[in-house]
């Protein structure tokens, strides 16, 4: 074992594999998550998302390959891991009929955190968290919302050096998801932080690095902006324009092997792209372009790029 | 102690939900109390006699809640959180089993006080027989942590059911002594007939220690097994 001052890694993977049977659900994947970085796992549902991060937090025990957490393996050392890591579930996961003191007294307590340490770090969470006034109620009277910023408070009382957050804004409303994003703003940095989501918008505005999988497996590795850079330039031009064509777009195609079939038009990747060209080939069959305009390519591009498929909020 | 916290939330948990605790307490006094009204001269359904076999009763009551509560608890989310802790098995159960020690006896209280209203008599040691109760609870106790731990909601009434049939057996409510054959056979070997022929025979003859040490070695054996079980329950249950 490799004491946790030493290690710049603090999350490592290598071949982790997880079946059921004749089910694959995790196929082999690799990791490696800095001290300090805020690391996302995209992917769709089902893709193996979840089980990756039950893995790393020894609620799973992984058919194949290996992994650890600040230089504690998965397999061998679980309590090493246990004591470094906290885990916001995708589920809200408190205790309905006591308060948000009394969990986040739960949390602390199963860490032999002192009572004195508890109380002040938990008052500190219920304040950041905006539920100070409503702290020793019951929490099942809480909103959806309040439980949720809970669920995460109790996963940073502990103070953990890794932080696990399974699609931690899963079903808020977006006033709510965003005053998350803003507690996980403020842990970059301090707390290394692995955050699985289907929600691109919140990997993109969040992760300092992306790991997208799909099917079990990563398909691509990199900052948001690498991502979005592997597409041509990072742009993709978008040409409005009713009644288009499977002819029409066969014909687009010499020109502009990328192009795609979209609700209103195409969509063509790169800036580079000349308008009059376009026309040329849409004005014979009759099809008036409407609009074009350049877009920023987006991480769902990206995936649609890279599975065929789509993932949308 | 690590486990302080959760065993403190889950004693919440216990005490304030009214209608499971006023069926686990109100259920075996309510059985006391219709026995001892239908009772006729039969020694059996004395209040020495059937004091302990309805305490036993509200024992399968307790194992029956504390199972379905961990079994609950166990398909949450908030289980899962709490095996990404340190806590050990033994803290976890622990944890678990220890709330339900102060209503086992607080069961064993109200039973005993009711019988004494009924004429309850104790020849023997009193603290024996607490002693025989107490080992008792925990034994429920430990198997309402197995059940829960290995059975999932919906399977664990016919779990119960199994339990309860077996403490029957074991002369809980019925005179078995006189009825024989297969039912005292297969009474005798599990640990409901020695824990309640120990302590019928402390409150009726005033039987010591001694007299009773073989039932009493039935029990406590029985009792370190099926705590045993709980832990590697526990463990078992820690990664999937």
């Amino acid at each position: 074992m490799t004491s946790a001052a030493e290690v710049s890694t603090a999350i490592s993977a290598s071949a982790l594999t997880k079946h059921y049977d004749d089910f694959v659900a995790v196929d082999g994947i690799d990791l490696e998550v800095e001290r300090g970085e805020l690391f996302a796992l995209l992917g769709p549902n089902g893709a193996g998302k979840t089980t990756t991060i039950k893995m790393l937090c020894c609620l799973l025990r992984p058919t194949a390959g290996t992994a650890s957490v600040m230089g504690h393996d998965v397999s061998t050392d679980p309590l090493g891991v246990k004591s470094v890591i906290a885990l916001s579930p995708q589920e809200t996961a408190i205790a309905e009929h006591v308060s948000a003191w009394d969990n986040l007294s739960l949390m602390a307590g199963s860490h032999g955190i002192d009572k004195a340490t508890a109380k002040a770090r938990s008052g500190e969470l219920l304040e950041m968290m905006g539920l100070v006034d409503r702290a020793d109620e019951r929490v099942k009277k809480y909103s959806g919302g309040m439980k949720r910023r809970l669920s995460i408070a109790m996963a940073l009382v502990t103070e953990p050096q890794v932080l696990f957050l399974d699609e931690p804004t899963l079903g808020l409303d977006p006033q709510s998801r965003r005053a998350i994003w803003s507690y996980i703003e403020e842990l970059k940095g301090e707390t290394t932080i692995l955050l699985t989501t289907h929600y691109l918008e919140e990997a993109d505005a969040l992760a300092d690095r992306i790991e997208i999988i799909d099917e079990a497996k990563i398909v691509a590795l990199g900052t948001p902006d690498e991502l979005k850079g592997s597409i041509s330039d990072g742009q993709v031009t978008v040409v409005e324009a009713a009644g288009m064509t499977a002819d029409a777009i066969e014909a687009l195609r010499q020109t502009y092997p990328e192009v795609k079939a979209t609700a209103t038009g195409v969509e063509i990747e790169g800036s580079v792209v000349n308008l009059y060209d376009i026309q040329d080939v849409l004005r014979p069959r009759g099809i008036v372009v409407e609009s074009s305009y350049q877009k920023q390519v987006t991480l769902d591009d990206v995936f649609l790029e890279l599975t065929g498929k789509q993932l949308r909020e | 102690m690590r486990s302080a916290e959760l065993t403190k939330r889950n004693f919440k948990e216990v005490w304030r939900d009214p209608i499971s605790l006023a069926l686990t307490i109100g259920l075996p006094v309510l059985m006391l109390v219709v026995l001892q009204a239908l009772k006729n001269a039969d020694d059996f359904f004395s209040p020495s006699s059937l004091a302990p076999g309805v305490a036993v009763f509200g024992f399968v009551m307790l194992m029956f809640s504390a199972a379905m509560s961990l079994s609950r608890d166990r398909e949450s989310s908030l289980f899962s959180r709490l095996l990404t802790t340190p806590l050990k098995p033994s803290e976890f159960a622990t944890g678990y089993s220890l709330p339900y020690l102060p209503v086992a006896i607080i069961q064993a209280i109200v039973i005993f006080a009711i019988a004494a209203v009924f004429g309850l008599e104790i020849s023997g040691s009193a603290v024996l027989v607490a002693f025989i109760l107490l080992v008792c609870a925990v034994m429920f106790i430990a198997l309402g942590m197995i059940i829960g731990s290995l059975f999932t909601q919906n399977q664990v009434p016919f779990v119960y059911m199994v339990i309860l049939l077996l403490a029957i057996f074991g002369g809980a409510w019925v005179d078995v002594e006189s009825i024989g054959g297969v039912f005292k056979t297969v009474g005798d070997w599990f640990p409901f007939a020695h824990a309640l022929s120990a302590a019928r025979d402390v409150m009726s003859t005033g039987a010591g220690f001694s007299d009773v040490s073989g039932d009493l070695s039935w029990l406590v054996g029985y009792t370190v097994i099926i705590v045993g079980f709980a832990l590697i329950a526990f463990r078992r249950k820690m990664v999937e």
